[in-house]
């Protein structure tokens, strides 16, 4: 390939080249995102309803223009042509200027609210966000804040380039179904009803009922316990169902369908990057060295997760006056789950659970007991050796927003859709955890089909190395793999299916293939 | 990637370590030498005239549709090779003295072996058609091929007619790529019918009619007479042997099969039929010479296997088997229960057991043949006329599990058996429609009106 630049060889044809109705597209989105932006910098635009109603319809309207325009000649199948050659899908010049402007809007939203009209000190909102004031009244009788902006645009996204998603994959029913259900999540579950239950009760914090701790690190804070508290039983069975989400629901689904169900049906994180970030799931690194830091980086921003919602909660209960627990037996309780949970692991998953696994969970539970022992002597309103609050604003920072925002969406044409949810989201470290060790779901292989072309390695968005599995007959087990089913679907030669089965022979390897010689597969296989 | 091969259970080493050779860096040497490894601490050399490391043959077209970049192709990561001790040299072997044990490079060097694994993979042929060597006319077997298509056609400006010369499973894929490219393809297949010689005829239509829905320029029945060369040497049409007519084009793609790549080993003495003859041990005539993969011919035929078999499978098989026998477990290459899969477009092809195409079936092989009304689905089941036993199935459309139908032959399972436990076999994703009732309507239908 030396001797030609692709890039230049391919300009204006097939398949890198749009088609009409895909400029047109490209230009509706870029006029409506043009309104958002003239918002922004408060130009003033009479009959703000009409303007927004104009651009969101644009946007949506302009990715359906483009998404029918790519897929309308085209017969049902995989509709990978030119992935690999388009610059905004190879990290090329498109890429990084998406990748940029994208960043920015997080650093934007996130830490200079400001600058898109937030009003404070009950000033009006002008700019952006002045603009989805009429939309915000409408739903929830308030004025907009930055993140109504973000969860209208956030939900207009997952909307349009799931209806693409579904064009694209219109052959799989798997994932026409799949895509409907995070569509249908988002839309009613993290935009509609946390809204309309604000309109109804306006003191209620926002609650998302499918966002689960620890993914939703602020649902212990005392403002939020306190919030959900004062509204009497109503706020009370949030927490509860807050409480049971994560030690009772979690569980069981993930026992029966592995994480998939929360993280590709459900969850909105995974729901953006199943749709919009779709094309950029093939930028995943695979390599076993990115695998051996995802495994430490995403297992300590667990830990770090439980024990800065340990250290929160335990600042706030005092001496169990107030709450119904005291500091003393909350964090003996907590540190009698964890040792439970670890002594079954260790007394039942040990063999499965390769070396490092190991060293880790025995390492970070001695940290975290060492710590909560550390407070006991210590006696102090620290938890360990920090202020509570600050560990907890350095974890809100970190991972609330310069992880799940900033980097995992701003990067998602540079490392892929679902960075955040592979190296820094806890929830998924959860779940995975329990996929691992306590699930029937496996992506099972079929027999010695497998011609280890690699578009089921390329295309995972979570940087499975699924060839090296298939290729030796394995099924594959792995904490990360989020079920999104493409794999599967790239598959051109039927390999690959996700199962929820026995949990007899879940993990499984073959040295022989089947096909061969059965004598030598008993030979060779059986150890 | 997973771990690192380990060398803890050397059930079978050896007492001696050697220096075992392997020519060629495909699916079969690859598969040997990774076994190799895993058996005994011998010393492991592959070398390659093509790539300095394996990767998926079988890939290549998703190199050229930009669904893939060369890298995904390779199944190992760079530093696998240096990690399990297997050496890799780039060089092309220009000829073995198996009486010196000894390896001529083209660039003038040379290597010694103890053990020499001679799997050096397929060419595509040619069969002598006027004008087969000009500029613009290439098969597509290797990276090299690839390559060259890259410069002979890299869109559809320079390339503004594409004529694919053989109707079989790379033809197609390249058909399927020049496509991808809004480059206009004629296929000229010699058969009636698409792959005829393989498919049954209700299979082999479904797939014409499919291969046209894709726009191409699909003519059955049709031979290559020439190939015309322009000023420059530089193909710019095809004349059709039936029709006499030709046809402008910027690119000729011979994918009228292949053949073994044996050429170097014409004065080695190695005894050579098409391929590199070997016995069920897979050694050759040479002493301590073993051939594998695409380049191997066996004596007798295994079943009703051909004699060459250049397909992925059989390669890794074979080199499984291999690598045994190197490592002081002499054993037969016996494969089990044929089976095999393609895709054609947008169409994915698995097969079983034996299913013989309308031409080369025997007089007992009955089909039961069901086609989807959407004509992207059908399954053909081949059983034995009077004892009815199960023989084998090809699918369309449909994923069926390895694993079930490998047993199923086996336990040597009747028609009637297999037809009412379909479901059991059934792959597809979850969610997918289901068709067992209707095939099984179709089946019982059918015994009605035999
Ligand atoms: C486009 C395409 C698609 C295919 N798709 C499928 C499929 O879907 N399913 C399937 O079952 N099969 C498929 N095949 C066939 C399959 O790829 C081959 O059967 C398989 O790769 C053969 O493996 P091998 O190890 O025998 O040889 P190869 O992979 O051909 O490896 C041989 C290597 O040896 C090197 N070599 C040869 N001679 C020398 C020498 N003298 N010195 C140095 N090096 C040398 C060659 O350069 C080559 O790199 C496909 C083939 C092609 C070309
Ligand atoms: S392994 Fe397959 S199903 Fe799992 S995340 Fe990767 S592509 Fe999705
Ligand atoms: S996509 Fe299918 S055939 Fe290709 S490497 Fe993956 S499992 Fe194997």
């Amino acid at each position: 390939m030396s001797r030609v630049d692709k890039s230049m060889s391919l300009a204006g044809g097939p398949p890198v080249a749009m088609k009409t109705g895909q400029k047109v597209g490209t230009l509706l989105g870029l006029f409506g995102l043009g309104i958002l932006t003239l918002a922004t910098f408060n130009v003033s635009l009479p009959n703000q309803g009409l303007w927004l109603a104009l651009a969101l319809l644009s946007i949506g309207g302009g990715i359906l223009v483009y998404s029918k325009s790519l897929y309308k000649d085209t017969l049902p199948g995989i509709k990978n042509h030119g992935v690999w050659l388009k610059s905004v899908s190879s990290r090329g010049f498109w890429a990084w200027v998406a990748g940029i402007a994208l960043t920015g809007f997080y650093i934007v939203l996130y830490f200079f609210a400001e600058l898109l009209g937030q009003g404070s000190g009950g000033a009006e909102n002008t700019g952006l966000i002045g603009l989805f004031d009429p939309l915000s009244y409408a739903l929830k009788g308030q004025p907009a804040s930055q993140w109504f902006v973000y969860g209208t645009l956030y939900t207009l996204a997952i909307l349009a380039f799931g209806i693409k998603f579904i064009w694209k994959y219109r052959h799989n029913s798997y994932e026409k179904i799949r895509t409907g259900s995070v569509m249908f999540f988002q839309t009613v579950f993290a935009f509609l009803i946390p809204e309309i239950m604000a309109r109804l009760n306006g003191d209620l914090p926002y609650y998302d009922l499918k966002n689960v701790w620890p993914l939703n690190y602020y649902l212990f804070d005392q403002w939020n316990v306190d919030g959900l508290l004062i509204n009497g039983s109503f706020g009370l069975t949030l927490l509860i169902w807050g409480i049971a989400s994560i030690l009772v629901i979690t569980p069981i689904l993930t026992y029966r369908y592995g994480k998939r169900w929360y993280c590709s049906w459900v969850c909105g994180c995974g729901g953006l990057a199943e749709t919009a970030g779709d094309s950029f799931r093939q930028l995943s690194d695979k390599s076993r060295s990115a695998w051996r830091v995802e495994r430490w980086v995403v297992h300590s921003v667990l830990v770090f997760a439980v024990v800065t919602t340990t250290g929160v909660i335990h600042s706030y209960l005092g001496d169990g006056s107030q709450y119904w627990f005291s500091r003393g037996t909350f964090l003996i309780a907590v540190g009698v789950v964890l040792t439970l949970l670890f002594g079954l692991i260790w007394k039942y998953k040990r063999h499965e659970l390769k070396k490092d696994a190991r060293y880790g969970a025995i390492g970070y539970l001695v940290i975290i007991l060492a710590l909560i022992g550390l407070h006991f002597s210590a006696a102090s309103d620290n938890l360990l050796i920090f202020q509570t609050h600050e560990v907890r604003s350095t974890y809100g920072f970190l991972i609330g927003s310069v992880f799940s925002g900033v980097i995992g969406t701003g990067f998602y044409p540079i490392f892929g859709n679902r960075v955040w949810c592979r190296m820094g989201c806890p929830m998924a470290a959860i779940l995975g955890l329990q996929q691992r060790l306590f699930s029937k779901f496996r992506i099972t292989t079929n027999g010695g089909q497998c011609i280890s072309c690699g578009n089921c390695s390329t295309y995972c968005e979570m940087g499975i190395d699924v060839r090296a599995y298939a290729q030796k007959g394995a099924n594959i087990v792995r904490a990360s793999c989020v079920g999104c089913g493409i794999c599967s679907a790239v598959c051109p030669r039927g390999v690959l299916k996700l199962e929820n089965t026995d949990t007899q022979g879940r993990i499984n390897s073959n040295d022989v293939l089947l096909g061969n010689d059965v004598d030598l597969m008993d030979l060779v296989n059986q150890r | 990637m997973l771990l690192t091969l380990s060398t803890t259970d050397r059930s079978t080493n050896s007492p001696k370590m050697e220096h075992i050779v392997i020519i060629g860096n495909g699916i079969s040497g690859i598969t040997t030498a990774r076994h190799i490894r895993k058996l005994s601490d011998h010393k492991i050399t592959v070398i390659s005239a093509e790539t300095d490391h394996f990767f998926s043959r079988t890939a290549l077209m998703y190199i050229y549709m930009g669904h893939m970049k060369y890298e995904h192709t390779k199944p190992y990561e760079d530093w696998f090779w240096k990690e399990n001790r297997i050496d890799l040299k780039r060089g092309f072997v220009e000829s073995v003295n198996t009486a010196q044990k000894s390896l001529q490079f083209a660039d003038g060097s040379s290597m010694n072996y103890d053990k020499l694994v001679l799997a050096t993979g397929s060419k595509p042929n040619k069969f002598g058609w006027p004008g087969q060597d000009l500029d613009g006319v290439q098969g597509l077997y290797s990276k090299q091929d690839l390559d060259a298509l890259e410069v002979n056609a890299p869109n559809n400006k320079v390339c503004q007619r594409a004529v694919i010369v053989g109707g079989g499973l790379i033809g197609i894929e390249l058909a399927e790529m020049l496509s991808t490219r809004g480059i206009p393809v004629t296929f000229l297949v010699r058969e009636e019918s698409f792959w005829n010689g393989v498919l049954p005829s209700g299979e082999s239509a479904m797939i014409n009619r499919h291969i046209v829905s894709h726009h191409i320029d699909l003519r059955l029945g049709s031979n290559l007479r020439e190939i015309l060369a322009d000023e420059n040497g530089r193909a710019r049409a095809v004349v059709i042997d039936e029709t006499g007519e030709e046809l402008a084009c910027d690119l000729v793609g011979l994918t009228a099969g292949v053949s073994p790549n044996i050429d170097f080993l014409k004065d080695s003495g190695i005894e050579l039929g098409r391929g590199i003859k070997v016995n069920r041990l897979l050694e050759t005539s040479a002493k301590d010479v073993y051939a594998i993969g695409d380049c191997a011919e066996q004596r007798e035929a295994i079943g009703n296997r051909r004699p060459i078999e250049a397909v992925w499978y059989t390669g890794r098989m074979m080199g499984e088997t291999l690598a045994q026998t190197l490592c002081g477990n002499p054993t037969e290459y016996k494969p089990g229960h044929w089976f095999n899969s393609a895709k054609f477009f947008d169409i994915e092809y698995q097969t079983y057991g034996w299913v013989f195409s309308d031409r080369n079936k025997a007089d007992h092989e009955q089909h039961f043949h069901w086609a989807h009304e959407d004509d992207t689905k059908c399954i053909t089941v081949a059983y034995h006329k009077d004892s009815r036993l199960f023989l084998g199935i090809n699918t369309f459309g449909i994923r069926m599990r390895h694993e079930v139908f490998d047993r199923w032959l086996t336990e040597g399972r009747d028609v009637d058996y297999v037809m009412s436990h379909l479901k059991q076999a059934n792959f597809d994703p979850e969610f997918f429609a289901h068709f067992e009732n209707n095939i099984n309507q179709a089946f019982a239908a059918q015994l009605q009106t035999a």
